[in-house]
């Protein structure tokens, strides 16, 4: 008997580096796009849902390295204070390998319920550095980009999942 | 930990440890990057990985823009070459005025044996992307140090001042505008000449004067413009217009709100003034007089 909240479990093809990598780059292209106005403030940050999805999934594949590189690049293309997201995105790798056993235990529902704070707490560490450094609250819509990436979260794990389903031939029934 | 795992399924360090590694280098990185400012190096290096994603990024807008131009019809061609033409013509009596005006100057200016003030060299660059940092409000434009671009040059659109080039890379320049919280336009109130410092306050479309005392002579309405006393900025280049006089006895200063003239968060391209405006140099700093020794014995 097995209780309702437990996922069924996949067993799925492993995955290949270059695929790791070619999302990785997608998501800092995503991340790049002109948004503005009212899109950029509800903008989530692709890279950050990336980089804890693989740290999740396949925490021996990526880790601290990658998850700093990609902070790294996403603070020199904003023109922020150098080192912030490499910060936060450090904490999110650490969070998403601590956690993968767990979080892969649950159903989707309750995958986004962990994702979310881990998201928020990668807000946070960004917000308390730039007020260190001098900058104004700027306010709570600040938050709502990560609200929207836990609701992606699911479209993403499908997205990611595809290339390692293996093929419905007639061999694999 | 009294049981070690065996040696083949060593996995290096623990994601703790991992983790406090990278936070003290993140942590280095940001004191380093924000209190002496020795990075450039880097930053240039990783803007040289990022360019190709930026550039790759920017390309859908960017063809999506063509695609619509193409499809212009040509009622609106029409109608928008009636205007121009017509904006030619009076353009043109403007530009003859200027042009005697600009000749006048020039000769009475030799006359004063004064210096050539308003730069010359200018480049156009198209705006890449808006900064995505919800603390500061910048600009990434097309043009950097391959095109002869300096941090620290002004940058303007057909109406007024946008801001100004705070970093340059290769191929990309990052444009401060004057809404960001940090920015700050020396300005001249065109009514009277007052002189102020305008700074931004951090949201779009706003725009406050600094330390401004009480009594000033400042109105709503009232156009503010580059006072030039700075040596970055050309004098007399439209900067903002008051909109909000606020006058409380209970501080220091007066609260002058205004929004900016240019449309500092909606364009597609901006202008560099690219030359140095010929300051004359700064007056060496007087020498204190040397403090008289102290004697015990009065001599």
């Amino acid at each position: 008997m097995q209780p309702r909240d437990i996922a069924p479990h996949e067993i799925l093809l492993p995955v290949k580096p270059a695929f790791i990598a070619f999302t990785l780059i997608t998501a800092l292209i995503v991340n790049f796009l002109p948004w503005s106005g009212p899109l950029l403030a509800m903008k989530p940050d692709f890279v950050a849902l990336v980089v804890l999805y693989w740290c999740i999934q396949q925490p021996h594949k990526l880790g601290f390295a990658a998850a700093w590189l990609m902070g790294l690049m996403m603070d020199v293309a904003d023109g922020s204070l150098l080192g912030q997201h490499a910060l936060a995105y450090s904490v999110l790798a650490f969070a998403g390998i601590v956690l993968h056993r767990r979080v892969l235990m649950f159903t989707m529902r309750n995958q986004i319920l962990h994702v979310i704070p881990i998201l928020l707490l990668n807000d946070l560490i960004v917000l308390v550095i730039r007020r260190l450094a001098g900058a104004d609250f700027p306010g709570f819509s600040y938050f709502a980009g990560s609200l929207i990436a836990a609701a992606l979260w699911p479209v993403m794990c499908f997205l990611l999942k595809l290339p390692q389903r293996p093929s419905p031939g007639p061999d694999n029934v | 930990m009294e049981h070690s795992p065996p040696p083949f399924f060593k996995r290096g360090p623990t994601p703790l440890v991992r983790l406090l590694l990278c936070s003290l280098l993140s942590a280095a990185l940001l004191i380093s990057d924000a209190r002496y400012q020795f990075l450039d190096g880097i930053r240039q290096a990783v803007a040289i990985v990022a360019y190709p994603l930026q550039r790759a990024a920017a390309a859908p807008a960017a063809m999506l823009h063509r695609v619509g131009e193409f499809f212009v019809t040509q009622s609106a061609l029409r109608n928008e070459n009636a205007q121009l033409a017509e904006q030619r013509l009076q353009d043109a009596a403007a530009l003859q005025r200027y042009r005697a005006l600009a000749a006048e100057n020039a000769h009475l200016r030799e006359l004063l044996a004064m210096h050539q003030r308003f730069p010359e060299s200018t480049v156009v660059a198209e705006v890449l992307y808006t900064g995505r940092d919800p603390f500061t409000r910048k600009i990434v434009v097309d043009k950097g140090a391959q095109q002869d671009i300096k941090a620290g040059r002004p940058v303007i659109d057909q109406i007024g001042v946008v801001g100004q080039v705070t970093r340059v890379y290769p191929w990309l320049a990052e444009v401060t505008l004057i809404t960001d919280k940090g920015q700050a336009v020396p300005v001249q109130n065109l009514r009277n000449g007052l002189r102020a410092v305008l700074g931004g306050t951090g949201s779009d479309g706003q725009i406050e004067l600094k330390f401004i005392p009480l009594n000033a002579d400042f109105q709503n309405g009232d156009e503010l413009v580059t006072s030039g006393i700075d040596g970055i900025y050309p004098p007399g280049l439209p900067v903002a217009i008051v909109s909000n006089v606020e006058r409380n006895a209970a501080y220091l200063f007066a609260r002058i709100t205004g929004r900016p003239i240019a449309g500092v968060s909606s364009h597609g391209q901006v202008l560099i003034l690219n030359s140095d405006i010929k300051v004359p140099e700064r007056p060496a700093e007087e020498e204190p007089p040397p403090r008289p020794k102290k004697s015990r014995r009065g001599g």
